[in-house]
């Protein structure tokens, strides 16, 4: 077995291993990773999200693997040539292959101050770290550098509450993706955010404040400007001492010089990444990284890729501004000439660099609507595929979705797939965006393609068929609307107007649910009875053995002993297994048909109500304790929690909905794994949304923050109801977060800033909700009708269902049927009288 | 195959369409339905989960067979023919049913 040593462990680094393990079918290459940073690869594009609330864990791009030797805080010091040894400060690591991984590293100009206290690049998870430690109690922060990251560090700063100032020696914001036009609208944009700039000037120095860390920089035309915290962002350089000290030639402005296969002058020694001059040239983006990681992972196992050339355009979304670039941004082809688009009203500017003779798409700049990005991008160096200014207009390229592509246009830049690819994926049997994502990769990294794996699916016919069943050609979504709209009432007005045949398990119960989230009526009452799932039929949760579990809502998981003795009493008596539930309540197990309206006679009598844990609706708003006696908390989260699950519960919704309130920041109520969840923070509450738990747990996402308990709950109620109205059947938020176009961004603007026009609506919605809330168990008791379907037999009601049985298992009943061969002696069953029923 | 006699079980109206109800009928459990101005009758037993939920079903259509679904795992049957739809070699015991003078009844059919 030959020995490959990788030195670093950044994005490239990690997908060059990858990319060896997955082509290494025979076990020819035993991998060593030396890393010098103590955290595993993680994701540096989506670095700034760390000050969004996203951990370190969720940007960690490291799987194990046992084939692999992953030593970090282990950085490679020389290698010897010679010898074929890297050695570190742990020994020396032989090799056979040395791929070298080791990144950029920040550019720091030379001038007087950089070495203050407070100053930072921005490079790493633990230099952000330290920015946000610095940036408490301070307030003015400055960037020096106003390009892709030193706007992206703009940001942060603003987010940390810091006064933030941008130097760029440049005349323009973005000098190396957008021109002069592009430059002055994203300027317009950034200094509305409060960004102050300071363009085509130097910074000279950087001056100590009173307490010896920086105070303010000194700009080359005089002027200074204050800052408390500075974040340089001037550019990069490659990491290539290594290579240098191992005498290995390097590119003409650095890094270590590779060939088109990305070998160096010693045919043992290899360069991906940042690191690597390809031809002489450096490519600070992921997207060539990728290319040569694939490249030398190829090459390594016999094959003879080459370097496919970068693709350096961008799309990203900085300071809220959506700024793209692709191809030949500034003109430089000869003879090429220019389309450019200017809105001052929308804000929007876009140019389009054609051939001469106008029929080709050389590359282009967009800044304000970049969501002509993907179709354009992926037509670079092909046809048209609509007139120009069509593709420009605002919301362009709408005629001109990814079906117009030619085969070979990379649709996913990020990981080099291809359309023909796509086809390949779709004709395989492929049939939505997490299957193609799945079987090509595409949409995995930046996600912008996304969009155009919807579209590349419709082209191909897949059509994503948004038909429930056989008997409705359109999906929930859809079905809402109509339901809603037109003020249809049953299910066979809908099917006769709207569907065919007689429904099935699949559209009658999304009808449903439906009837209910729009509040029509109790769920048993005439036609409804018939549509609804075994568990909304009886309001109880069925079990395996025909039997069903029953659970009163605990708002909160807060319960007083007296209803605490209830629930003991209801369980004794009726000899039901009795389990606390994750949820923070008790469910009571094996009662039959029959037993639930005398059960719950005594629940509803004691107080309790429906907890609807056998519905599509609000299950539970978990808490911890809280300020009330926790030495921790903030803010009072039981008391919160209390009020939101009495707010929702009820609320039928496509799937379960699950909750939970934080007091701190420490997080005990694990409201991240719910649906929406809530932490306290010092001033109000933080707002998570699209969490769940379950076969691909997902932590939610932070939505909003220092929210007032009446914000917070308007906000909640908008979220609620606008996924209540469009998520498909059986969808969690999570995945209808995910599957929305435009994703969480999206969402925001349609909450917050009402940009559908939907707020007074869904707000109104929900009020309906909250007056016409009545517990589902109390109103079956209360009607005879509703009661009767509470039979055993309907021809002899008085006789229980004699196949349920129960065996007891650590003191408790448990079905009896399934028992194990041979395991009789432990489980006999037991005559279990019918229950004394107190009143 | 051995017939028993005709077991009156309940009135029609007791019936609501497109919802079962389960009946005792010589110590067997049946479930049974009303629709498409049909009636059916099967044995209660889902013959994959092993309880006897089977009238706790939904009852719909597939490609115009009517047809009920497992409360348990969902799988679909014929109610004509008993046969599952879903997994090949499972069916539903069915029963004879009928209506006389507003009252429903269930013959049983023993061994097939």
């Amino acid at each position: 077995m030959s020995r490959l040593v990788v030195v670093g462990n950044g994005m490239v680094g990690q997908r060059f291993v990858e990319a060896v393990r997955a082509r290494d079918r025979e076990g020819r290459w035993r991998v060593t990773v030396l890393a010098e940073e103590r955290r595993p690869a993680y994701d540096r594009v989506r670095l700034s999200a760390f000050f969004d609330g996203v951990s370190a864990e969720e940007l960690n791009l490291h799987t194990p693997d046992d084939g692999v030797e992953l030593r970090l805080g282990e950085p490679a010091l020389a290698v010897d040539r010679a010898r074929r040894v890297v050695r570190t400060a742990a020994g020396e690591h032989a090799y056979d292959a040395l791929v070298l991984a080791t990144g950029s590293s920040a550019f720091v100009p030379p001038v007087d101050g950089t070495d203050l206290p407070g100053v930072f690049v921005y490079r790493t998870l633990d230099d952000l770290a330290a920015i946000r430690a610095h940036a408490a109690g301070r307030r003015t922060g400055a960037v020096i550098g106003g390009g892709l990251l030193g706007l992206e560090a703009a940001n942060a700063l603003r987010l940390l509450g810091l006064a933030t100032s941008v130097v760029e020696f440049a005349p323009r914001l973005m000098p190396a993706q957008v021109d002069e036009a592009g430059g002055a609208m994203l300027r317009r944009y950034v200094e509305d955010l409060g960004v102050t700039t300071y363009l085509g000037v130097a910074t000279s120095a950087l001056r100590p404040g009173p307490d010896g860390t920086v105070g303010a920089l000194e700009l080359s035309d005089g002027r200074t400007v204050g800052a408390d915290l500075v974040v340089v962002a001037a550019g990069i350089r490659p990491r290539d001492e290594l290579a240098r000290a191992a005498g290995l030639p390097l590119g003409p402005r650095g890094g270590v010089l590779v060939d088109a296969g990305c070998r160096t002058a010693d045919e043992r020694i290899w360069a991906v990444g940042e690191c690597a001059a390809v031809e002489g040239t450096c490519h600070g983006l992921v997207a060539p990284g990728y290319a040569t990681a694939e490249v030398v992972a190829d090459r390594l196992l016999g094959g003879a890729a080459t370097f496919p050339g970068a693709d350096t355009a961008t799309k990203l979304k900085l300071l809220g501004v959506d700024v793209a670039s692709f191809g030949d941004a500034h003109g430089g082809t000869p003879g090429c000439l220019d389309v450019t688009f200017t809105d001052p009203a929308t804000r929007a500017y876009a140019k389009l660099v054609l051939s001469d003779d106008a029929r080709t798409l050389l590359g282009g700049v967009l800044v304000g609507d970049a969501s002509a990005y993907p179709t354009l991008r992926a037509s670079v160096g092909g046809p048209l595929p609509a007139p120009p200014l069509a593709l420009l207009a605002p919301a362009g390229g709408a005629g001109a979705g990814a079906g117009a592509l030619p085969a070979a246009a990379q649709v996913c830049s990020c990981n080099a797939v291809t359309r023909a690819d796509l086809d390949a994926a779709i004709a395989g049997g492929a049939t939505d965006v997490p299957a193609l994502k799945a079987c090509t990769r595409a949409g995995t990294s930046c996600g912008s393609c996304v969009p155009m794996l919807k579209q590349l699916l419709d082209a191909a016919g897949v059509a994503q068929s948004r038909a429930l069943c056989e008997h409705f050609d359109t999906g929930r979504q859809e079905l809402f609307d109509i339901v809603r709209v037109r003020g249809i009432r049953t299910f066979s007005q809908l099917i006769a107007e709207h569907g065919r045949g007689r429904g099935c398990d699949i559209c009658k119960p999304v009808v449903a649910s439906i009837l209910a989230s729009l509040g029509t009526g109790h769920v048993l009452d005439g036609e409804q009875a018939s549509l609804q799932d075994t568990n909304d039929h009886f309001l109880a949760n069925l079990q395996r053995d025909g039997s069903y579990s029953v659970v009163p809502r605990i708002p909160g998981g807060e319960i007083t002993p007296e209803k605490l003795i209830v629930i003991g009493e209801v369980a004794r008596d009726f000899r039901l297994y009795t389990k606390i539930t994750g949820g923070q309540r008790i469910d009571l197990f094996g009662a039959r048909v029959e037993q639930l309206p005398q059960i719950w006679r005594r629940l509803v009598d004691a107080g309790f109500e429906s907890g609807h844990a056998y519905g599509k609706a609000l299950r539970t708003v978990k808490s911890c304790v809280g300020a009330t006696w926790c030495r921790y908390g903030v803010q009072d989260s039981v008391g919160l929690a209390v009020a939101l699950e009495l707010r929702y519960r009820g609320l039928r919704a496509p799937h379960k909905l699950k909750s939970a309130v934080s007091g701190c920041a420490r997080e005990c109520a694990e409201a991240r794994s719910k649906d929406f969840g809530v932490i306290a923070t010092e001033s109000g509450w933080n707002l998570y949304v699209g969490g769940n738990g379950g076969f691909r747990p997902r932590h939610a996402d932070l939505f909003a923050t220092d929210l007032s308990t009446a914000e917070l709950v308007t906000l909640i109620d908008r979220f609620l109801m606008f996924y209540v109205r469009t998520a498909d059947r059986l969808q969690r938020t999570a995945a209808w977060i995910e599957a929305m176009d435009g994703g969480l961004d999206h969402l925001r603007s349609v909450l917050v800033d009402d940009s559908l026009g939907l707020c007074a609506d869904l707000d109104a919605a929900m009020a309906r909700h909250v007056a016409g809330y009545s517990d589902e168990w109390r109103d079956v008791l209360e009607d005879p009708e509703r009661l009767r379907r509470f039979t055993s037999f309907v021809n002899a009601p008085d006789v229980p269902d004699p196949s349920i049985t129960f065996a007891v298992e650590r003191g408790q009943p448990v079905p009896a049927r399934d028992a194990p061969p041979g395991a009789g002696g432990r489980r006999g069953p037991v005559a279990l009288g019918l229950p004394e029923v107190r009143r | 195959m051995r017939t028993l006699d005709w077991t009156p079980v309940c009135p029609l109206d007791r019936l609501d369409p497109d919802r079962g109800v389960a009946a005792l009928v010589d110590g067997v459990q049946v479930a049974l339905f009303r629709t498409g101005g049909e009636l059916y009758a099967v044995d209660n037993l889902d013959p994959v989960g092993g309880a006897q939920v089977m009238s706790r079903g939904i009852v719909g259509s597939r490609g115009g067979l009517p047809t009920l679904a497992s409360p348990l795992h969902k799988q679909v049957y014929d109610l004509t023919t008993g046969r599952c739809l879903d997994l090949p070699g499972v069916a539903l015991r069915r029963h004879e049913v009928r209506c006389r003078d507003g009252l429903v009844e269930v013959r049983l059919r023993q061994e097939e």
